[in-house]
C-alpha cells in the first residue's frame, strides 16, 4: 500500500529544495509512496516541510535536506512515525505555531492539494459562491459591508462601502481587479494563498462579480512571482472546467470570466490607480483621486480593486455569515489578519490571526525571537512604508488605529524585525533610496524628494551641518507627506520619522561623533 | 522564421485583448530573452500608437530589457527583509565574485545582474533569483557553489 507524502510546492519551500526533496522520495521510494504536491503551512522556517499521513494522520518533519531523505527512509518513515528524528515535528495540526492561529481564510492551505477541485470542494469548496448565487447582489453588498471587513491590501478601507459604490454605479461593463502586486518587502501572504489555495481567490472574485453586475475579472500578479503565476493560470483552467467560472457559474445561468496579467516590476502599480494605468497598457503613472476607481476605473468603467486577501476572506463570509467575521477582532479591526513574521526571524512564516494580539505575542511567541541569536532591535511594520517600532511600542495591540495613533501602520501585515546589529541610520537612507528608485516621477514632492532625501541623510550621516540638516529633512517629510500624490510620497517619510524619534542618536552618529 | 515574422505572430496573437501592450512585451521578451530593437516599431504599427508610447511603457518597467541578459540572469533582493539577513554583504560578494554591477553582463555572455526589491521570500532570505528558480537563505558560499554549478552546466551542455 502506498503512503500518502505531502511535499510543498510553495516558493518558499521550492527556495530550499523541495522539488529535489519531492524527487528523491519519488526516486528511492516509488512503489511505496504517492507524494502530493500541496501549499505551506505557513511554517516557513520547517520548509521543506514533508508530512506523512499515517492512516489519516498527518505527521511533520521538517526542514528536510536531500541528505535527509534516504536516513528518513532507511527508518521507516513511510510505515511509522519516526519520533526518534530530529526532524519529527509530531502532528502537524498540533505544532503550536500553527494550534495557536485562528485559520479562516488559509484553513485549507497546505492541507489541499492546490489544483484538485475535488480537495477544494470536499474542503468547503465552493459554498461562498453557492450561497451568493441564492441573494440578489445588494444582500451579498450587505453581507461584506456587515462583516466589517477591510481593505487587506494595507489602507484598510471598507470593502463593503466600495463594492456599494460599484454597485450602485452606471457603466457599459464593471471589472473585478484583484491587485496581486504584493511589493511590499516582508509580505508574502498574498504569495501563499495563490500558491497553496488559489480556487479561494478565484471564488471570491466571482462572488464580487455577482456582487456588483461585473462579468470579468483581472489579476494583476507581479512578475517575481513566476511560481504563483503557473498555479494560478493552471487554477484558472481548472475552474473553468468545474463551472466556478465561466458562462454558467456552477449552472446558474451567470458569467464570470477571469484571467492572469503579469506585471513588470515596477512596485508603484501596487497602488491602485497606477496598477488601472499598467492594465490598460500604459506607464504606471498615478491618478489623481477623485474621480474613484469605483466610478472611473479600468478602461474608464466602475472597477472593484481589491487585495488578494480580501477577496480570498470573502467565501468565509458569505459562507459562515457576517456576524461571525464581525465577532471576531479588535475595535474597528474585524476579523482576521494574516501576520508575516520576516527578516531576521527564527520561526518566520504565516500567522492567521484575529486582530487585538501584540506585536510582542507575534515576534516573541510565534516568532521565538531573532534567527541570528542576538537580542532584537526593531520591527517595521507594515511594508517599506511602514513605521520601525521600537521595543517600547512592541505590546501595542495589532489594530489598525492603535498603530495609526503613533504614526504606524499595520498595512498588509508585513513584519520585518531586525537585531541590534541593524544600522537604523541606514535603514532611514533605504526608505527614501527605494521611494527615489520607485517613484512613478508624476508629482514633483515624491519624484524630487525621495533624492533630495538620500542626499539630507548621507549629510547628516557624514557630520555635515547636522543641526540643520536635520531641520531641512523633516521639513522635507512634511512636504512630502502633504504634498504628494499618492500613499508613495506621502507615506515615505513614515519609516524616516520613526528612525528620527526612536533612533535618531543613530542617524547621527552613523559610528562617529555627532557634531550636535 | 525570422525575428520579424516571430514578433508579428505574438502581436497578432494578443493584440485583441484589452490593454494589450504589456501582454505583448511579456511574450516579445519571453520569447527572445530581451525586445530587440526591431520590436518598438512593429508593435506601435499594430497598436497605432506611437513608437515613443511604446518606449515610454518599456522604459518605465524594471522588467522589461532593451539588450539581452546573461544565459544565467541573477536578480538579488535588496529589499528589507533580506537587508536584516544581510543581503548588503551579499550583493557585494556576487558584484565582486561576477566582476559587474547591476545592469550589466559579464563578458562571456554567462550571468547579468539585476536588484529586485522583493520576491516574497522574506522568511528565509537574503534570496537571490536565477531566471525563474528562487533561491533562500543564501551565503556567499552557497551563491558560490551556485555559480559555479551553473557554469559546469553550461561547459557541459555545449561540450
Amino acid at each position: 500500500m502506498s503512503t500518502r507524502l505531502f511535499i510543498p510546492r510553495d516558493t518558499t519551500a521550492l527556495s530550499l529544495g523541495a522539488d529535489e526533496v519531492a524527487d528523491l522520495f519519488l526516486a528511492q521510494a516509488s512503489d511505496s509512496c504517492d507524494v502530493v504536491r500541496n501549499g505551506t503551512r505557513g511554517m516557513l522556517w520547517l520548509e521543506p516541510l514533508v508530512e506523512v499521513d499515517y492512516e489519516g494522520e498527518r505527521i511533520a518533519y521538517g526542514p528536510v535536506d536531500v541528505t535527509d531523505v534516504a536516513p528518513l527512509l532507511a527508518q521507516g518513515v513511510l510505515d511509522r512515525p519516526v519520533t526518534e528524528s530530529p526532524l519529527y515535528q509530531g502532528p502537524t495540526e498540533q505544532i503550536p505555531f500553527l494550534a495557536r492561529q485562528q485559520r479562516l481564510t488559509f484553513a485549507r492551505c497546505g492541507v489541499t492539494d492546490p489544483l484538485s477541485i475535488d480537495d477544494y470542494r470536499h474542503h468547503g469548496g465552493f459554498t461562498g459562491l453557492s450561497k451568493a448565487l441564492t441573494l440578489d447582489p445588494q444582500e451579498i453588498v450587505d453581507c461584506v459591508t456587515q462583516s466589517g471587513l477591510r481593505g487587506r491590501g494595507g489602507a484598510a478601507f471598507p470593502a463593503g462601502i466600495k463594492w456599494q459604490t460599484v454597485l450602485t454605479a452606471s457603466g457599459d461593463r464593471k471589472y473585478i481587479v484583484c491587485n496581486a502586486d504584493e511589493g511590499d518587502s516582508g509580505t508574502f501572504a498574498d504569495r501563499i494563498i495563490m500558491e497553496g489555495d488559489p480556487f479561494v481567490v478565484i471564488e471570491g472574485m466571482a462572488i464580487a462579480g455577482l456582487a456588483v453586475g461585473a462579468e470579468h475579472g483581472y489579476i494583476y500578479l507581479r512578475e517575481e512571482y513566476p511560481n504563483a503565476k503557473l498555479i494560478l493560470d493552471e487554477a484558472i483552467a481548472l475552474a473553468e472546467s468545474a463551472g466556478l467560472l465561466g458562462d454558467s457559474l456552477l449552472g446558474s445561468g451567470k458569467t464570470f470570466h477571469c484571467e492572469v496579467r503579469l506585471a513588470a516590476g515596477a512596485y508603484i502599480c501596487g497602488e491602485e490607480t497606477s496598477l488601472l494605468e499598467s492594465l490598460e497598457g500604459k506607464r504606471g503613472l498615478v491618478r489623481a483621486k477623485p474621480p474613484l476607481p469605483a466610478i472611473e476605473g479600468l478602461f474608464g468603467q466602475p472597477t472593484v480593486v481589491n487585495n488578494v486577501l480580501t477577496l480570498a476572506s470573502i467565501p468565509w463570509i458569505l459562507d459562515s455569515g457576517a456576524a461571525g467575521y464581525a465577532a471576531l477582532g479588535y475595535e474597528r479591526s474585524k476579523g482576521t489578519l494574516a501576520f508575516q513574521l520576516a527578516g531576521n526571524i527564527k520561526q518566520g512564516g504565516l500567522v492567521e490571526c484575529a486582530f487585538g494580539l501584540s506585536l510582542k505575542e507575534l515576534i516573541e511567541d510565534f516568532g521565538n525571537s531573532s534567527f541570528s541569536g542576538r537580542p532584537l532591535k526593531a520591527a517595521q511594520v507594515g511594508g517599506p512604508l511602514g513605521a520601525y517600532l521600537p521595543y517600547s511600542q512592541w505590546h501595542l495591540p495589532m489594530d489598525y488605529e492603535a498603530f495609526a495613533q503613533v504614526d504606524a501602520m499595520i498595512g498588509h501585515g508585513g513584519i520585518v524585525v531586525f537585531d541590534d546589529s541593524a544600522d537604523m541610520g541606514e535603514q532611514a537612507r533605504f526608505a527614501m533610496e527605494f521611494c527615489k528608485e520607485e517613484s512613478c516621477g508624476k508629482c514633483t514632492p515624491c519624484r524630487i524628494g525621495a533624492t533630495r532625501g538620500v542626499e539630507v541623510i548621507d549629510r547628516i550621516r557624514n557630520n555635515q551641518d547636522v543641526s540643520n540638516n536635520l531641520t531641512l529633512l523633516g521639513d522635507l517629510c512634511d512636504t512630502m507627506r502633504d504634498g504628494s500624490l499618492c500613499a508613495m510620497g506621502g507615506l515615505t517619510p513614515v519609516p524616516v520619522r520613526s528612525i528620527m524619534k526612536h533612533f535618531g542618536h543613530e542617524l547621527v552618529s552613523a559610528g562617529k561623533e555627532s557634531s550636535l | 522564421m525570422t525575428e520579424r515574422e516571430a514578433i508579428s505572430d505574438i502581436i497578432d496573437a494578443h493584440r485583441h485583448l484589452e490593454g494589450s501592450l504589456l501582454p505583448i512585451l511579456h511574450a516579445v521578451q519571453d520569447r527572445f530573452g530581451y525586445l530587440p530593437p526591431n520590436s518598438n516599431r512593429l508593435i506601435a504599427d499594430a497598436l497605432r500608437v506611437s513608437e515613443a508610447d511604446v518606449h515610454g511603457v518599456i522604459s518605465f518597467y524594471h522588467y522589461f530589457r532593451q539588450r539581452p541578459p546573461g544565459k544565467h540572469a541573477v536578480s538579488v533582493c535588496r529589499a528589507e527583509a533580506c537587508q536584516a539577513q544581510g543581503c548588503r554583504q551579499l550583493e557585494a560578494h556576487i558584484k565582486t565574485r561576477l566582476g559587474i554591477d547591476f545592469h550589466d553582463v559579464t563578458d562571456d555572455g554567462q550571468f547579468s545582474l539585476e536588484p529586485v526589491y522583493c520576491l516574497g521570500n522574506c522568511a528565509t532570505g537574503p534570496t537571490v533569483r536565477v531566471n525563474n528558480t528562487i533561491y533562500g537563505r543564501m551565503s556567499a558560499e552557497k551563491v558560490d557553489r551556485l555559480f559555479e554549478r551553473l557554469a559546469v552546466d553550461t561547459v557541459r551542455l555545449l561540450s
